[in-house]
């Protein structure tokens, strides 16, 4: 019923176009009318042709294992990053909001080295973990750094955010310190925390690929670097799209899990 | 036995925001009786929350001593942490927005250990039907009406057995209809358990019509400018503002409060908290 | 009077404990991070430690290329920024007012968003002829997202109220624009602004370190390559304090801009 209602809104059909038009004006660029710089860029005929063929010319589409591969790759790296993000910057960002002690330590630390963009650490993080079995830690630790600080913040702001009222009250009713942390920090903060988790999950994705195009051996990042080097430019837009819907189902599917534990927020501000 | 006897001794207290003091109460001297509800009125900003604040135990004293019952809870070297004891229902509604309005009704003796989940549930429903709630247990306060809202938030405090219950402009935010309907669910509720209830509002009617006793205050800083009695029978109805004693007790509360709000309005005064 | 009010509560903020405890963490940090580089423990062992950096400190300042680096990151910085501001700022006000280019825009908008800049960088470089102006159209597509973003929602989240005063005090359309709508979309512009600033000097590290032959990116990942490790951290403290920089400027002209808001 509500699915019939929304196929006949006119947004809809307008924001479609303008999809269509995006995809048009690429297409009559590129291939058709072969404007100079433009005819170097890969098309989206060549592009989806590619990417749907079973014997892709330069291996890479839906039906090679590579391409799953790769992209696997990439999803598995920026769960880790994001697991550890999540698990560490949320504690410390509630901490850190609820009792000033901890703020006042730990908050001139994060100042200091939040200002140093992610990828700036790309030389550091290499030398951190050489000795380290795996070449992966570098990498996960450079999507896992800007997602921490964003996690933490996000959750600190988010402590800061509820009123000064609930406390009392609780205070008032007999709360001893773990309820107030469990029963209203937690609860009052949650708004911001999913905020936080969807900027994280963002920055996250973003220094991963940094990373792989620098110094990676699979991954979409790495894929994208790779296809330039050896002049395969279709497969570039593939990764690139891929890339793409991969970052908006991640992000949706922080906001869906951030709805359904919210459930007393019936206008659903966020 | 009654308790819950409010005692307010000398009490002065002084703002200190970015160095410039500010005497938001000034040597203010009140007491109330076990079972007693009195109704604070005064001009916006005059310091009454701040008063209502520091029976609460939510901020300390920088001269004078508050007592519960003769003992101490307030004093400028000791603050007694905030207790079940003494509840406050907040002017805009502190409601749990996460928690359903049974998980609120519930929190209190839940947390304190008193009740085991269940039997607070069982008890705050019933709490809850006495107050004309029936039936919204499983709803989220955002849900509510504002009405409602307060309710609930009364039955939140009722179900500890509070000695005094602080009330800090409840009402406020409601339109004149709803606010009769929430004055009489209050009474009804007094009249039910009588506990100490210091009530804060700048609505005469209102203080009127639910006291014992109305304490007008001065501007800020504040201090006790002059008590009435009323002295109409409970359980009150509503025709008792028809009575002609009723336009007695306004006139004297209007004439004493007008002075003070009159002299608020001039110094342009803005609210402290 | 206000004078002194101010001195007293600098001094107050100063000698506070807030202040004393983060000073303890920090001095904590570095003795740490000093001690653990020294006696070679297992992760820290492996870079340099903060004696070391101090030590080349002095040379690396004194050399006229390692300016030169600033100034080609800071001139990267500059013309995507600007050209993102140039385009997201009418774009996104566009966007606000008129239901049908939003309608329209959106969605191509937020499919191409999730994308990150970086992974632009080899269609830039087919694209367009230079090296200088591909990564300048990296940092261009890293700040314009956020900053469409940022004005549309400034601009939509306008109190209808005030629309509605102008038009009955007798506006008209050109000057509930530009004396309404403006005005009142600026901190979020602003705000757009600053975070833009932060998600480009991380698309120009990047970019430097891939593609490039200057700029501060270029030389911490040239320092690794060399060999020449306390200069990597030189590099990071000095694209630190250029971000920090950066924003805190922004944030200073958009106080300026908005003169009517209060500190939060």
């Amino acid at each position: 019923m509500r699915a019939a209602r929304s196929l006949r809104q006119p947004g809809l059909y307008i924001g479609a176009a303008g999809v269509v038009s995006f995809v048009a004006a690429w297409y009559l660029l590129t291939e058709f009318f072969t404007l100079p710089r433009f005819s170097k860029l890969p098309g989206p005929v060549a592009v989806w042709s590619e990417f749907t063929s079973r014997t892709p010319t330069f291996g890479t589409s839906v039906f090679t294992p590579d391409y799953w591969k790769h992209a696997g790759w990439s999803v598995w790296r920026v769960a880790q990053a994001f697991f550890w993000a999540t698990i560490l910057g949320v504690p410390l960002g509630l901490f850190m909001g609820w009792k000033k002690v901890v703020h006042d330590y730990a908050f001139p630390v994060l100042e200091l080295l939040r200002p140093i963009p992610g990828l700036a650490w790309v030389p550091l993080a290499i030398l951190l973990f050489t000795g380290f079995a795996s070449r992966e830690a570098p990498i996960i630790f450079l999507a896992f750094l800007p997602a921490f600080f964003a996690t933490t913040l996000n959750t600190m702001l988010g402590v800061a955010s509820i009123d000064d009222n609930y406390f009392r009250a609780a205070a008032c009713l007999g709360s001893k310190p773990r309820h107030v942390f469990l029963r209203i920090v937690l609860p009052g903060a949650l708004p911001y925390i999913f905020t936080g988790l969807q900027i994280s999950a963002g920055v996250a994705w973003f220094s991963l690929v940094a990373a792989e195009m620098i110094s990676g051996e699979y991954g979409l990042g790495f894929l994208i670097w790779d296809s330039y080097v050896l002049s395969q430019f279709p497969v570039i837009v593939i990764a690139m799209v891929s890339l793409g819907i991969i970052g908006y189902l991640f992000s949706a599917a922080i906001r869906l899990t951030g709805r359904f534990l919210m459930r007393w927020t019936t206008q659903g501000v966020m | 036995m009654a308790t819950g006897a409010l005692g307010i001794h000398g009490v002065s207290k002084v703002y200190d925001p970015d160095g410039a003091r500010v005497l938001a109460v000034d040597n203010c001297t009140l007491d109330i009786a076990a079972g007693e509800f009195c109704v604070v009125v005064g001009p916006s900003g005059c310091g009454k929350t701040t008063l209502l604040n520091a029976a609460a135990g939510f901020h300390d004293i920088t001269a004078g001593e508050i007592t519960l019952d003769g003992r101490v809870i307030c004093s400028p070297r000791h603050t007694q942490p905030p207790g079940a004891e003494r509840i406050v229902v907040f002017q805009n509604g502190a409601l749990f927005p996460w928690m359903t309005v049974q998980d609120n009704v519930a929190y209190g003796p839940v947390v304190q250990g008193k009740l085991s989940n269940a039997e607070a549930r069982r008890q705050g429903d019933e709490l809850l039907r006495e107050l004309g709630l029936a039936g919204v247990g499983d709803r989220y306060p955002a849900d509510l009406s504002s009405g409602m809202r307060r309710r609930v938030e009364i039955a939140r405090a009722l179900i500890n057995d509070p000695k005094v219950l602080l009330l800090d402009e409840p009402f406020r935010a409601m339109d004149a209809l709803t606010k009769g309907v929430a004055q009489e669910f209050l009474l009804q509720a007094y009249d039910r358990m009588p506990k100490t209830v210091f009530f804060i509002t700048h609505d005469l009617e209102e203080a009127l019509f639910l006291a014992d006793r109305v304490v007008v205050m001065t501007t800020r800083p504040c201090r006790v400018k002059e008590i009435l009695t009323v002295d109409f029978e409970r359980p009150r109805s509503f025709r008792v503002r028809a009575s002609r004693r009723y336009l007695e007790l306004k006139t004297a509360v209007f004439d004493a409060v007008h002075e003070e709000a009159t002299r608020a309005f001039e110094a342009g005064e803005r609210e402290l908290a | 009077m206000t004078a002194s009010i101010n001195l007293r509560k600098l001094r107050k903020r100063l000698f506070s404990k807030t202040t004393f405890r983060g000073a303890v963490a920090i001095t904590l940090v570095f003795a740490g991070w000093e001690l653990g580089s020294r006696f070679k423990m297992p992760i820290l062992g492996s870079i340099p430690p903060p004696s070391d950096v101090l030590s080349v400190l002095h040379r690396i300042t004194a050399d006229g290329r390692f300016w030169h680096h600033w100034l080609a990151s800071f001139q990267r910085i500059f013309m995507g920024f600007i050209a993102a501001q140039l385009v997201g700022i009418p774009l996104g006000l566009a966007m606000a007012m008129s239901l049908a280019t939003r309608r329209f825009l959106f969605p191509i908008l937020e499919i191409l968003r999730p994308i990150p800049p970086l992974a632009w960088v080899p269609t830039a470089i087919i694209f367009w002829p230079t090296t200088e102006s591909s990564i300048a159209f990296v940092i261009f597509l890293g700040a314009f997202f956020t900053v469409v973003l940022n004005v549309i929602g400034g601009a939509r989240s306008i109190d209808q109220r005030y629309v509605r005063a102008a038009l009955s005090l007798g506006s008209r359309r050109r000057d509930i624009f530009w004396k309404i709508v403006l005005p009142a979309t600026l901190p979020s512009i602003f705000i757009g602004m600053a975070v833009g600033m932060g998600i480009t000097w991380e698309v120009v590290v990047a970019a430097e370190m891939i593609a490039g032959k200057s700029g501060l990116g270029y030389f911490t990942w040239a320092s690794y390559v060399g060999g020449n490790y306390p200069q990597i951290i030189v590099g990071m403290l000095s694209i630190g304090i250029a971000g920090y920089v950066s924003s805190g400027l922004i944030r200073a002209v958009g106080k300026i801009a908005t003169p009517w808001q209060r500190p939060l």
